[in-house]
């Protein structure tokens, strides 16, 4: 029996690996497209989109997995959880195929391009905006009795929710100007380390914001930061982030440094990532059900990891390898003489 | 107002689901297609087989896009509005999904963008394994995506503890006993699909005299493609048909239009359903013939839905004019490929106009046949989600009204009546390019690629 409980943990490292991945992936390739609706004409506007152009719909399919592996491995959580964020699920995924589209759309049907460019904004502007709502409704818990959420399709809309919201907005924009800043030059890469610097206030805004609100909000989680040894031992958590937050704002300033805005936004994901995580652990069903209460049969488990197992390491290998091929700058010398 | 959300829940599902269909319907085969091009130029290396195919590849990569934000949506539609169907059967068909997304999801996503942009950034052979990856990924996908279909038709390999499904035996669940028999006949339907569509778009360049060369290769190939098809097809709806009747009586007695019970039973060709009566009015039938199709004896037994309670009995009217559409479309294009072949004595396939106009009307008959065919098989599944064991109304989300449903349905219809046909006239305008359109090259080796870079710019916008 001990072998078999150990499902849960390893299902509970794959879904959390894989999470942060789609948050990381296609939250700079949201990001990216909110700048491009700042992006000042059709040559710059170009350029943006053809730095994720190749990648965008590998890292959508993340989404796809973590909902079915969510499914799969922690049914109780999907069956709760997906019905009580009703509105946000649905806007995001009708923004997705608005700005999904819009790649293919707006090369091809040039009568149409203006229509196509907002769809492209706008479009990663709300999806991410609907999932900030999905990350403050998941923190404040839902209205369950037994198995079923009972409460109502808009409880999820509360001024914390919206909160998120916003804060997923800079924090995803933050991600796009670092993407940007690797891959274009000169004028571009100087807008985007603006637009970087002004979506760094707001993430730290935000992120200051929430971790005060959360402890007072409930009562568990300031039990799990404010009691003693806990204090002490989860005290890197901010330092690190202030030390980040920092590191960040000095690279968007410094003209040599291409990579560091990016992955300097990559570790202040990872810990407020890490962050949230402590709080609810081992919730997944915040404040009502566990990661083991909410695991599917053993045997599912069990004929999903052997599969998952084999195959990720391969996809994350060729998803390197794709990367691998598109590397470098955006050049902004080819096709238009 | 009263509005129910168990109603409009199903036709939310219906309208994402059968606009979705349409996309892997076209793109499963095209992705075969573009292979077998791309197969051939490697090994040829004539040049015209990588024109077809970079022509190909420009409709693939729209058609694609479309297909993986559409698809987005379908895992989540089980979450918000089917959470109670999900609660029951996630530890079965959840894993079949996952794998779906694993499997067919990623080799596509990963190899499509080398199929797309990397024709100059990777070796020959590599670009070749790209384009099988991909067309080897949606052929995953169906198998999945099906395998889980079937499984709610004809479940097999499971237990139930406390309501809720649990697997036993992994191989019965995924090979339940409709699941061969769904997945050839989808399958070819699907490879049928795209062979209409090259027909049409083929005899369309051809009268238009500017890529005759082009047009003939993709008709030629394809004409003997639909010729094997088509029939293979026929058979293998038969077979799935017989399998219906093993496994599913209920729903075969929809589709035959027959609520009493007879032996031996009439074929009925046509005829209103009059559901509360449980009677056919103005019924054309043909005596024997049901017998002998279904039972392939002159005196077998077909059962009628009168065998059943009243609330176990699905709806006639659309498994039953549906499947006549659908088997009107098989019809019509046999015939069509049956004078194609004909008229390839003296060449006459590649000239004559009346050949080429019907290739062009035929090109969405496979789309009606797939959801005519689609329709018939869902709806024959009524009252069940599980076929016998969970009804769809058990299965519903509880937590919605029928107002939350009504606002999220009509934000799925405006969104769809957008991009659907903003898609088709994307595509439209792709093949009336043509062929030639490829080799402007906009990608260098070693730079990222830039096929978005190569847009004309707008007047007035130039730095």
């Amino acid at each position: 029996m001990t072998f078999v409980q150990s499902f849960v943990p390893i299902w509970t490292v794959i879904l959390a690996v894989g999470v942060f991945l789609y948050v990381l992936l296609d939250g700079f390739d949201l990001g990216v497209g909110m700048l491009y609706g700042l992006a000042p004409d059709t040559r710059s506007r170009n350029l943006v989109m053809s730095s994720i152009a190749p990648v965008w719909d590998g890292n959508e399919t993340w989404l796809i997995l973590g909902g079915v592996a969510l499914l799969a491995a922690f049914p109780l959580a999907f069956v709760i959880v997906i019905p009580a964020v009703y509105f946000p699920v649905a806007i995001m995924l009708l923004a997705l195929v608005f700005r999904g589209v819009a790649f293919e759309f707006r090369y091809r049907d040039a009568a149409h391009r203006t229509f196509w460019d907002h769809g492209f904004a706008y479009g990663s502007i709300v999806a991410t905006f609907a999932q900030g709502v999905v990350l403050g409704a998941f923190i404040q818990g839902f209205k369950i009795d037994g198995r079923q959420f009972v409460g109502t399709s808009l409880d999820c809309f509360t001024p914390f929710s919206i909160l998120t919201g916003i804060a997923l907005v800079f924090g995803y924009g933050l991600l796009g100007a670092g993407w940007l800043i690797m891959k274009l030059e000169g004028d571009l890469q100087r807008a985007a380390r603006r637009h970087g610097r002004w979506c760094l206030i707001g993430v730290l805004a935000c992120i200051a914001t929430v971790s005060i609100w959360t402890p007072l909000a409930q009562a568990q989680i300031a039990e799990r930061w404010f009691s003693w040894p806990n204090t002490a031992l989860l005290l890197p958590i901010p330092i690190v982030t202030a030390l980040l937050a920092w590191t960040v704002w000095r690279s968007l300033d410094h003209a040599a440094s291409s990579f560091g805005p990016f992955l300097g936004t990559v570790g202040l994901f990872l810990m407020s990532y890490l962050g949230i995580a402590i709080s609810l652990w081992p919730m997944i069903v915040p404040y009502r059900y566990t990661l083991w209460e909410a695991a599917s049969s053993p045997k599912s488990q069990a004929f999903l990891l052997v599969g998952t197992l084999i195959l990720l390491p391969v996809i994350l290998l060729y998803t390197s390898w794709s990367y691998w091929v598109f590397r470098g700058k955006v050049r902004a010398d080819i096709g238009y003489h | 107002m009263h509005l129910d959300p168990l109603i409009l829940s199903r036709l939310q599902f219906v309208w994402v689901i059968a606009w979705h269909i349409l996309l892997p319907a076209f793109t499963v085969g095209v992705a075969s297609f573009i292979a077998v091009m791309e197969g051939m130029h490697f090994v040829t290396k004539r040049e015209i087989y990588l024109q077809v195919s970079g022509f190909w590849i420009k409709l693939f990569s729209v058609s694609f896009g479309m297909g993986v934000v559409s698809g987005i949506i379908m895992p989540f539609q089980f979450g918000t509005n089917w959470s109670r169907f999900s609660d029951a059967t996630a530890n079965v068909v959840a894993p079949l999904l996952a794998y779906e997304g694993l499997t067919a999801f990623f080799l596509e996503a990963a190899f499509l963008g080398v199929l797309l942009f990397g024709r100059n950034l990777v070796p020959r052979w590599a670009h070749f394994v790209a384009a099988l990856m991909v067309a080897f990924g949606t052929l995953f996908s169906s198998f999945w995506i099906l395998a889980v279909n079937s499984w709610m038709q004809t479940p097999a390999g499971y237990e139930v503890v406390d309501g809720r499904f649990f697997p036993a035996d992994w191989w019965q669940v995924i090979f339940n006993p409709s699941f061969p028999y769904r997945l050839a006949h989808t399958v070819c339907g699907f490879y049928i699909t795209t062979g209409f569509v090259v027909l049409g778009v083929a005899a369309w360049l051809i009268r238009r005299r500017t890529f005759v060369v082009e047009g003939r290769l993709m008709l030629s190939t394809t004409l003997w493609l639909l010729l094997a098809l088509v029939p293979l097809q026929i058979v293998l709806g038969d077979l799935h048909g017989l399998n219906t009747l093993e496994h599913q009586p209920a729903k075969l007695a929809a589709i035959e239009g027959r609520y009493d019970t007879a032996s031996p039973a009439p074929l009925t060709l046509f005829g209103i359903p009059d559901g509360k009566n449980a009677v056919m009015h103005n019924e054309v039938a043909v005596p024997w013939l049901g017998s002998l199709l279904l039972t392939h004896s002159l005196r077998g037994e077909i059962k009628g839905l009168k065998d059943w309670p009243v609330d176990q009995r699905p709806p006639v009217g659309p498994p039953f004019f549906a499947f006549r559409i659908m088997v009107g479309c098989g019809l019509l294009m046999l015939a069509l490929v049956i004078w194609g072949t004909v008229l390839r004595r003296g060449d006459r396939f590649v000239t004559s106009v009346a050949f080429l106009r019907s290739c062009q009307g035929a090109s969405i008959l496979g789309f009606v046949a797939v959801l005519a065919g689609w329709t018939t098989t869902e709806v024959g599944r009524q009252p069940w989600t599980v076929y016998g064991l969970m009804r769809t109304a058990d299965s519903v989300t509880p937590s919605l009204t029928g107002w939350d449903v009504l606002v999220t349905f009509i934000g799925y219809i405006l969104v769809y009546l957008i991009i659907y046909p903003g898609g088709l006239w994307v595509m439209a305008k792709i093949v009336r390019h043509g062929p030639a359109a490829l080799g402007d090259a906009t990608i260098e080796s070693g730079r990222p690629m830039q096929p978005v870079a190569a847009l004309p710019l707008a007047e007035g916008s130039a730095p």
